[in-house]
């Protein structure tokens, strides 16, 4: 064993799975959280008077060590049973119920009683509802993943340790709603939670409503992320596609029109990238005002931080909408005149791995006389869930294909998906439309990866072009501070806020720290790429007809109406609401 | 929770910033800080923590974290009387508790609350080395021995 492995790691070398609720580590991404609280994977050493917990003791030369005598396993049960005598038992209605660790880890162990609960003093914490997040903290068990998640990777700081004793648990500052607070909604602490502390805002009811509804005609948008992820939750393979048999299930569900997110991002590869090369060429000529570097705005989890914790830099990053809302606002003009129907009968929903795509389309901005231009925002999981209601079993499914026009897309919107997939896609469009080459390779593997900070020069034809990539806020925060200082080298940068990007999303199916699922979900958004004829925006037959018939130009007038944005100074002045 | 909203003056801040630069704005020394600006406000509202965030560059939801798990921390500024009543060993076995229960009722107040008016506030301490007068009472600086539930409602007139 390398000198410092704990015991936990060194058993799992061994193939020796030691029970713990707190630990958590995504390897190659560099996210640890090892607050040694939980107690549960304690083990015997040898010589050593009191258990250990094997997370935080070091392996030791000619250490003997025992995981599960008589005396451990009592153990690990009566620290169950101290965390089970101040929890809900609400497990039967529980959002986490069948996916939750702690009832898992109840019933590994085996507990059939939970002696003394009577005598606990439960704590009660009233529910916090904000757009995407659901907070409940009775149900926190102080394994503090999310306070990691929040403060040491996304350095965002909403949520961190209160009180003690039975009242301890994980909240934002002064006990306000997480609204009121620094919160992203990226929510990587909703994917990391143990249990049903914290879980998504559920807006299934409001879409089977719509589809309910003959007077409405419902269309739906899927992220590049969902289709490399939705199948974990009908058993099967990480990395599986399912992009067809996704389509399928969608029309059994009885949406109108399948549509797919992947062409709006190849539009949003038009707007962007023209808006880089704009920048770019003006920056050439020694124009004083072209800001550089162009970030992108894809992610709203990255737009919230900007908006919060730079809003110096708010005219930074490129002002094309994301996707998702420029799908919306496609739908609701273009298409809706097509098919002739009003926008306040057309509802638009988004299938995404994220929930701070909840918040962002209920943005005022985004929104015509109070008509949404994207109705609902459900997640990955709940996708699956609404699935797995409506009784159909995706893994005996057809492959079905997207509709058109808005379902057309290229292997460079199905990368969009993955961390470096976006500024990949715009360096195919832009490369070509600033060299007016041809590019002979289309796949840049030196953008790929999950380190959380990268970089790579791309030769435009004797120009170089630096590049950067963060994915994760904490990462973000690192190049936007040399931003801000004026140090910053690169010409473009694409951020991220999830780790691994979207297919690390908030929304996704739970990964329960294990990294290697991410990295499957990357490979088989790269499969998809390479399995598409076209794979470059510029050359979507349908994104040429929409710039034809609708927009005109990239960046025209018309374009900038419908799919820019401007960004705000979110800075919390005072943070503290009466309450 | 509820919160009591108050507004700082610029020299208050001002004290804020000095104290946190005292400590060189140093992140390590947030639990110093706290206590410095407690001994200069008599108590850490959240407009005081927020600054002390800024300052020290800790997410004020950390500072929280801290106030919150320390019990010497608090929030609620003490009233013009503070009230304590002692619940160590001696004073405990002799009927503090009872005694604290009539404060409670009298004052309409819990164990770290301030009366609407600002005149008392309550709190417990763990002895204060006067055992043999158990059970002891503090008010401000003054002492009272062998308090009984019935003497509460005369030890608050004192002071109306």
């Amino acid at each position: 064993m390398p000198k410092g492995t704990t015991i936990n790691k060194a058993a799992k070398m061994l193939g020796i799975d030691i029970p713990t609720l707190c630990y958590m580590e995504l390897k190659d991404m560099n996210i640890e959280n090892k607050p040694g609280g939980c107690r549960l994977c304690v083990v015997e050493v040898q010589k050593r008077r009191n258990l250990a917990p094997s997370c935080s003791t070091n392996c030791e030369e000619g250490m003997v060590v025992l995981t599960h005598t008589p005396r451990v396993l009592n153990a690990r049960r009566t620290v169950m049973e101290f965390i089970l005598s101040d929890h809900p038992k609400d497990c039967l209605v529980c959002a986490k119920s069948g996916n939750c660790e702690l009832q898992s880890m109840a019933h590994r162990l085996g507990i059939r009683d939970i002696p003394g609960q009577e005598y606990a003093a439960v704590s009660t914490y009233r529910k916090d509802f904000s757009p995407s997040i659901i907070r409940d903290l009775d149900k926190c068990i102080m394994c503090r993943r999310c306070e990691t998640m929040c403060n040491t990777v996304q350095t965002v700081g909403a949520l961190s340790a209160i009180n003690r004793g039975f009242m301890a648990v994980v909240a934002p500052a002064f006990e306000q709603n997480l609204e009121f607070s620094t919160c992203t909604y990226c929510g990587q602490c909703v994917a990391v939670c143990p249990t049903g502390a914290l879980t998504e805002v559920n807006h299934v009811p409001n879409v089977l409503r719509a589809l309910a509804d003959p007077t409405k005609t419902v269309i739906v948008q899927t992220a590049p992320a969902v289709r490399a992820a939705l199948g974990e939750m009908f058993g099967m393979k990480p990395g599986t596609l399912v992009t067809g048999k996704m389509v399928t299930a969608l029309r059994s569900l009885g949406f109108d029109y399948i549509f797919d997110t992947d062409f709006a991002a190849d539009l949003t590869i038009m707007e962007e990238g023209t808006e880089l090369l704009d920048r770019l060429n003006r920056f050439l000529k020694g124009d004083k005002t072209a800001r550089l570097p162009i970030l992108t705005s894809c992610c709203p989890g990255w737009v919230n931080f900007f908006e919060e914790y730079f809003p110096d830099l708010k005219d930074v990053p490129s002002t094309a909408k994301s996707p998702q809302q420029m799908f919306g606002a496609i739908a609701k003009t273009y298409f809706a005149d097509k098919i002739k129907v009003d926008r306040k009968d057309l509802v638009v929903v988004s299938i995404m791995p994220c929930l701070a795509k909840k918040y962002e389309c209920q943005r005022e901005e985004f929104a015509t006389d109070g008509n949404r231009d994207v109705d609902f925002s459900i997640s990955t999981r709940e996708l699956g869930e609404f699935i797995k209601q409506e009784n159909i079993d995706l893994n005996n499914l057809e492959e079905g294909d997207f509709d058109a026009p808005l379902g057309e897309s290229t292997g460079a919107g199905v990368i969009f998906g993955a961390t470096g997939g976006v500024i990949e896609a715009a360096v195919r469009t832009a490369y070509e439309l600033q060299t007016g080459k041809k590019l002979e390779r289309v796949d840049f593997t030196e953008l790929r990866g999950l380190e959380g900070v990268r970089e790579a020069t791309i030769d435009f034809n004797g120009l170089p072009i630096r590049i950067g990539i963060a994915n994760g806020l904490g990462n973000a925060r690192k190049l936007l501070n040399d931003v801000r200082s004026g140090k910053s080298q690169f010409h473009a940068i694409e951020v991220m806020a999830c780790p691994g990007g979207c297919i690390g999303g908030g929304g996704q199916p739970l990964h329960h720290g294990n990294s290697e699922i991410i990295k499957a979900r990357a490979a088989a958004i790269y499969a998809e790429d390479r399995s598409k004829p076209i794979r470059k925006s510029h050359e979507n037959p349908f994104i040429i007809k929409l710039y034809n018939e609708f927009l005109g130009k990239p960046n025209s007038e018309k374009a900038h109406h419908l799919l820019h944005t401007k960004y705000f100074d979110k800075k919390k002045k005072i943070i503290v609401k009466q309450s | 929770m509820s919160t009591i909203k108050i507004e700082l003056r610029n020299e208050d801040v001002a004290k804020i910033k000095d104290i946190c630069k005292s400590f060189n704005n140093d992140p390590q020394e947030l639990i110093n800080v706290l206590h410095s600006c407690q001994e200069h406000f008599g108590y850490l509202p959240a407009e005081v923590q927020e600054v002390i965030s800024a300052d020290l560059g800790v997410p004020v939801a950390k500072v929280y974290g801290v106030v919150t798990f320390y019990s010497f921390f608090t929030m609620t500024p003490k009233g013009k009387h503070p009230i304590s009543i002692c619940l160590g060993t001696a004073c405990y076995v002799r009927g503090a508790e009872k005694v604290l229960e009539e404060f409670k009722k009298e004052l309409g107040l819990n164990v770290g609350q301030v009366t609407k008016d600002n005149k008392f506030s309550l709190s417990t301490l763990r002895c204060v080395g006067a055992c043999g007068l158990a059970p002891v009472v503090l008010v401000g600086e003054k002492t009272y021995g062998r308090v009984a539930p019935d003497d509460v409602r005369n030890i608050i007139k004192e002071y109306e």
